[in-house]
């Protein structure tokens, strides 16, 4: 009795699961047939370059700093231990450009611009505005759900460059002045570990994880129902939802690259 | 020509339409009838092919919809204007915007003409003076305004209607029924200039609005429990024997 009816939850369980993947990959195939079609718009592409690039600019500088300032600390303090506080620079650059720079870039950007295409998209859904654009012969995926997933996939990667970049900076800044790691030697082992493969690498993963949250917020935005309320759960769907698979794919995503470019380390 | 043959949907357990036939005549404006809730919003946006049936078929003006891809559909949708039950003004455009909308997408048309069709638009509607107020400073009844101005942007050969007076005052009921019959042979008359000689409009409105139907229709069908059960010209209809009907005309002029 007790089995069956576990049996039972979990396989309801499994076939939601199967049905919500399902219907994602029929909205990514059904988004990708507009990504060439004509028109480009233009001033639509570059509000979501804007709104998912630049304005993201504050909020990934200052993560990153403190990033990599904690970072500085941390592996500081560990590598003092055992005398190799000279790698910090390495290890931090390492880090940073394959792996953290990328990953919390990418959960920013789903926190602040994911959650507001869910949001948007949804309360469009709700209001018939989506019904409307194609009432008016205008493909809602080709207008709404195209250049916002174009835009996230470009700007991903600049923006995790940035990430990385600024990270470096604030663990330098840690290490040099508070752990008072000679700067030479910081440069030095940074420069020569951290190789155009780990920062191309970690482009390649921030662009894909850049698609997928762009593409994972704009579908939990267009299948919203419900008024108000199925505005807020889409909105938190998004972000849970593509943070999950960016950590997920994080993985799979780091054990092909390392293979592709294997660095040298 | 609007055709419905053995048309079924259903939404998940809820099965709202049950077998729709239903004919509706070319250049004329038909209304389709029925009380809330039944599936008169369904069966409009099968027309245009939000939509799509389970079963049957939806042929406009001898084009089966249901053999039309993504692409093929998007582009006949231009043959359409739709007025959505709450407008679906896009909330981040203003009033230009929203009515320029159709015509930046889908014609070459310099800003200048642009701005001169809008302007024209909106004086059809009688809203001259609100270019640029954005949607959310407008009542409900200058919304629908709006809506239908947009609608009519690209002087499409079908114009569908979502329940246009629900939630108006009277006044404002008789101002949209006026609109919706004006546009029609406006329209009408304008498609005659600008395209072939033998174009002209048709019209579908659904509604619960007994008196407003007979105002406006030249043809009036009833759906109930997923089915056409009446149709015909408003003559015939108002002395239809089906019980239902009857009761929904009857209580109506009760209120009255």
């Amino acid at each position: 009795m007790f089995i069956s009816r576990a049996l039972e939850a979990l396989g309801g369980f499994f076939t939601a699961g199967v049905r919500e993947i399902g219907e994602f990959l029929i909205f990514f195939r059904s988004s990708f047939a507009w990504l060439f079609a004509r028109p480009f718009r233009r001033d639509v592409f570059f509000r979501q370059l804007e709104f998912i690039g630049v304005r993201s600019l504050p909020i990934i500088a200052l993560t990153g700093t403190f990033t990599g300032m904690v970072f500085g600390l941390q592996t500081g303090y560990a590598f003092r231990t055992f005398n190799a506080q000279i790698f910090v620079g390495s290890t931090v650059g390492l880090a940073l450009t394959r792996e953290i720079g990328p990953v919390f870039t990418a959960l920013m950007v789903a926190a602040r611009a994911g959650s507001a295409m869910a949001a948007e998209i949804g309360t469009m859904k709700v209001t018939e505005q989506v019904d409307a654009l194609s009432a008016m012969a205008v493909n809602p995926l080709h207008y709404l759900v195209v250049p916002r997933v174009v835009a996230a996939t470009i700007m991903l990667p600049l923006l995790a460059g940035i990430f990385s970049l600024i990270g470096v900076v604030g663990a330098y800044f840690v290490a040099v002045h508070l752990l008072h790691i000679g700067p030479t030697v910081f440069m030095q082992k940074l420069t020569y570990y951290v190789d155009a493969d780990d920062v191309i690498g970690g482009l390649i993963k921030a662009a894909i994880f850049g698609g997928v949250l762009g593409l994972i917020s704009c579908q939990r935005g267009y299948r919203t129902s419900g008024g108000a309320e199925g505005v807020g759960r889409s909105t938190t769907q998004a972000v849970v939802a593509s943070s999950v698979a960016i950590l997920v794919l994080d993985y799979f995503l780091t054990s092909w690259i390392l293979e592709l470019f294997p660095g040298n380390g | 020509m609007i055709q419905f043959s053995g048309v079924y949907k259903s939404f998940g357990d809820n099965e709202v339409l049950k077998g729709i036939d239903l004919d509706l005549p070319a250049s004329k404006i038909s209304v389709i009838l029925g009380p809330s809730g039944e599936g008169k919003s369904v069966l409009l946006k099968h027309m245009i092919g939000l939509i799509r049936p389970d079963k049957g078929r939806v042929i406009v003006d001898g084009t089966d919809l249901s053999k039309l891809d993504d692409k093929a559909l998007t582009a006949f949708r231009k043959n359409f204007g739709m007025l959505f039950q709450n407008a679906a003004l896009f909330d981040s455009f203003n009033v230009e915007d929203n009515i320029a909308f159709p015509l930046r997408e889908h014609t070459d048309l310099s800003e200048k003409e642009i701005a001169e069709r809008v302007r024209q638009k909106l004086d059809l509607v009688g809203l001259k003076g609100a270019v640029s107020k954005m949607p959310s400073e407008l009542s409900g009844g200058m919304r629908k305004r709006v809506g239908l101005a947009r609608a009519i942007a690209l002087e499409p050969r079908i114009i569908l209607y979502d329940e246009p007076t629900t939630g108006l005052d009277p006044l404002m009921t008789d101002t949209i029924n006026r609109l919706i019959v004006d546009t029609h042979h406006a329209l009408a008359g304008t498609a005659g200039d600008t395209q072939k000689k033998s174009l002209s409009v048709t019209t579908v409105v659904i509604s619960h609005d007994i008196e407003a139907t007979f105002q406006v229709a030249d043809f009036v069908a009833m759906i109930h429990d997923g089915v056409i059960i009446e149709s015909g010209a408003p003559s015939v209809f108002e002395k239809s024997r089906h019980p239902f009907v009857r009761k929904f005309l009857d209580r109506h002029g009760d209120d009255a």
